[in-house]
């Protein structure tokens, strides 16, 4: 009852710091510590709710409970991380960005392929593509390849879209410009069109980030080896081990974010130019 | 309908492949069982013998069509066999799902649009859990729901709506904003309050965006719905057939189940797209 009621009164402190905090001036600190202190009362809640109700741990564990059991199994989590995440996910990124790259430049060349494929592309990018795992697992095998064929399938068409799009962004006064130097095709697509595509190739990368760590992990559902995030997550559900799937998820939520935010860094600094990075 | 030349030329081109494929993937299995048999076959036997096998590595276009006719048009709907019953029970979740997540994430857009405190409070992490791989959990999800006696249609409900409800948050918080500074104005020197410019700005400006964010949302909510039946042991549903035929090895049944789901998710954006443009064509908005 302590628990419960400690949860009610926590919750409305911070609600009415926050309430106080957002009706001020809203500099830099406070736009980062109002999100803090709404995420920090949902842990601290979860955690007084969990001890109050005394709910068993196979339905909620307490965020204290998987913290202990993250920091009791980093052999093991790291193991499934390098299995899923760097030689899955990474490799399958890599593959089917650079893929969908080279063949967005090989079909802008030619309008009728671009105009052909374009809205199959765009067709693709809506359809179940993961549904596609089976089928992959089954051909390339358990381990990491047939992880790394399904992050390719399902980033290679919504990269293409993009970059198609992004290669038909500079301008035709730019174009012009070019051609009033003479430049050649190679020197256009790299001095001029590339750059003018980066915003949309970047747009692309960073949809591709979660599609890829989402793409990994459902494909172990298929089959895989002893190890990967996958794998731990099906396994540890079916010995009604909630902690451990929610350290595999906290490690997959800052596998997750750190790659879109590696990406957008990196974003940052290409697409300095763009008016949405200038301040 | 200038362009229906190239993509059918496309279609083709992916058709041709697909068969190409078949005959490369699938011959090897029959060179073996010939070799075995101490046959040696001539090339046309060999492309033959790809097209027609019963558990083909790729199994070829009008192995799978065939499949999908027999299952949805021979089989009566009520029968197991039968993937319109299949594609049902998944479209029944997915539906499911994706009404309460659009509610919510309506209901959550309006809130931090009038509410500055949860805007500076929710949206951060809204946009931040757009990057954690929220699929992961849906076995917890669905195993969890079941240990507290929830079964049934709810569980994969739950994960669609989880799956729709972020798309619609952030697509509709930044349609209720798009409304720009002079349109604003102009409601306040109509001495307009919050409710009428809610009501009478806002919400029609924000149309557009949300439905783009619909069809994001209703293809999300169906892979979410695929993905929470592989938990379950593969009883009913899309995501059972994908399941079952990776176990056995009925290749032809998951190219079917899949086929079957992208006809689903098609059907599903094109609905939202048709009520899209009868909508804002009432309302004036299209182009």
């Amino acid at each position: 009852m302590i628990w419960l009621l400690f949860a009610a009164l926590f919750w409305a402190g911070a609600l009415a710091l926050n309430v106080r905090l957002s009706r001020g001036a809203a500099g830099r600190g406070v736009r980062l510590l109002v999100p803090a202190i709404f995420g920090l009362t949902i842990v601290v809640v979860w955690e007084a709710v969990v001890r109050g109700l005394a709910v068993p741990g196979v339905i909620l564990p307490a965020p204290t409970a998987i913290a202990v059991r993250f920091a009791a199994s980093l052999p093991v989590l790291w193991d499934d991380f390098v299995q899923t995440f760097v030689k899955g996910a990474l490799s399958g990124y890599a593959i089917g960005c650079g893929a969908a790259v080279a063949v967005a430049i090989m079909i802008d060349r030619s309008p009728f392929l671009r105009r052909g494929l374009l809205p199959v592309g765009n067709f693709v990018a809506a359809l179940p593509i993961i549904g596609t795992a089976p089928i992959l697992v089954m051909w390339f095998g358990f381990d990491w390849q047939s992880k790394a064929a399904v992050v390719v399938a399902m980033v290679f068409f919504p990269m293409l879209v993009n970059t198609v799009q992004g290669l038909a962004a500079a301008g035709a006064m730019q174009r012009d410009l070019m051609r009033t130097y003479s430049a050649s095709y190679w020197q256009t697509l790299l001095k001029l069109r590339l750059p003018a595509a980066m915003p949309f190739i970047f747009n692309g990368l960073k949809i591709a980030t979660t599609l890829a760590l989402i793409g990994a992990i459902v494909a172990e559902f298929f089959g895989s080896p002893t190890r990967g995030m996958g794998f731990r997550i099906s396994t540890e559900v079916g010995r009604l081990a909630l902690d451990m799937v929610w350290a595999e998820i906290v490690v997959a939520a800052l596998a997750g974010s750190a790659f879109y935010g590696a990406v957008a860094l990196l974003e940052k600094g290409v697409t300095f130019w763009h008016p949405s990075q200038r301040r | 309908m200038r362009s229906l030349l190239p993509i059918l030329s496309v279609v083709a081109a992916i058709v041709a492949i697909w068969y190409a494929g078949a005959v490369w993937m699938n011959s090897q299995w029959t060179l073996d069982q010939a070799a075995r048999a101490g046959q040696s076959l001539s090339l046309r036997e060999v492309v033959a013998d790809t097209m027609v096998q019963e558990r083909p590595k790729l199994p070829a276009p009008h192995q799978v069509a065939a499949e999908l006719w027999q299952t949805t048009v021979e089989k009566t709907v009520t029968s197991k066999r039968s993937l319109v019953y299949h594609g049902w029970i998944t479209l029944s979740a997915t539906l499911l799902g994706f009404a309460i997540g659009t509610g919510l994430g309506i209901v959550l857009a309006i809130g931090i649009v009038l509410n500055r405190a949860m805007d500076m409070s929710v949206m951060p992490w809204a946009i931040a859990s757009q990057t954690v791989p929220i699929l992961a959990i849906a076995p917890m999800i669905i195993v969890v729901l079941n240990s507290v006696g929830v079964t049934g249609l709810l569980p994969k409900a739950v994960i669609s709506a989880y799956l729709s409800f972020f798309p619609v948050v952030v697509g509709m918080v930044s349609g209720l904003r798009s409304p720009d500074a002079m349109q604003m104005d102009l409601m306040r020197t109509w001495n307009a309050s919050r409710a009428q410019v809610f009501w009478r700005l806002r919400l029609p400006a924000s149309l557009p965006y949300l439905f783009t964010s619909l069809k994001v949302g209703v293809a999300a909510s169906l892979v979410g719905a695929i993905v929470g039946e592989l938990p379950t042991g593969a009883v009913a549903g899309l995501g059972a057939r994908l399941l079952a035929g990776s176990y056995y090895g009925q290749t032809v049944q998951i190219w079917s189940a899949l086929i079957g789901a992208a006809i689903l998710a098609a059907l599903m954006v094109g609905a939202i797209g048709l009520v899209q443009r009868t909508t804002l064509r009432r309302l004036g908005m299209d182009r």
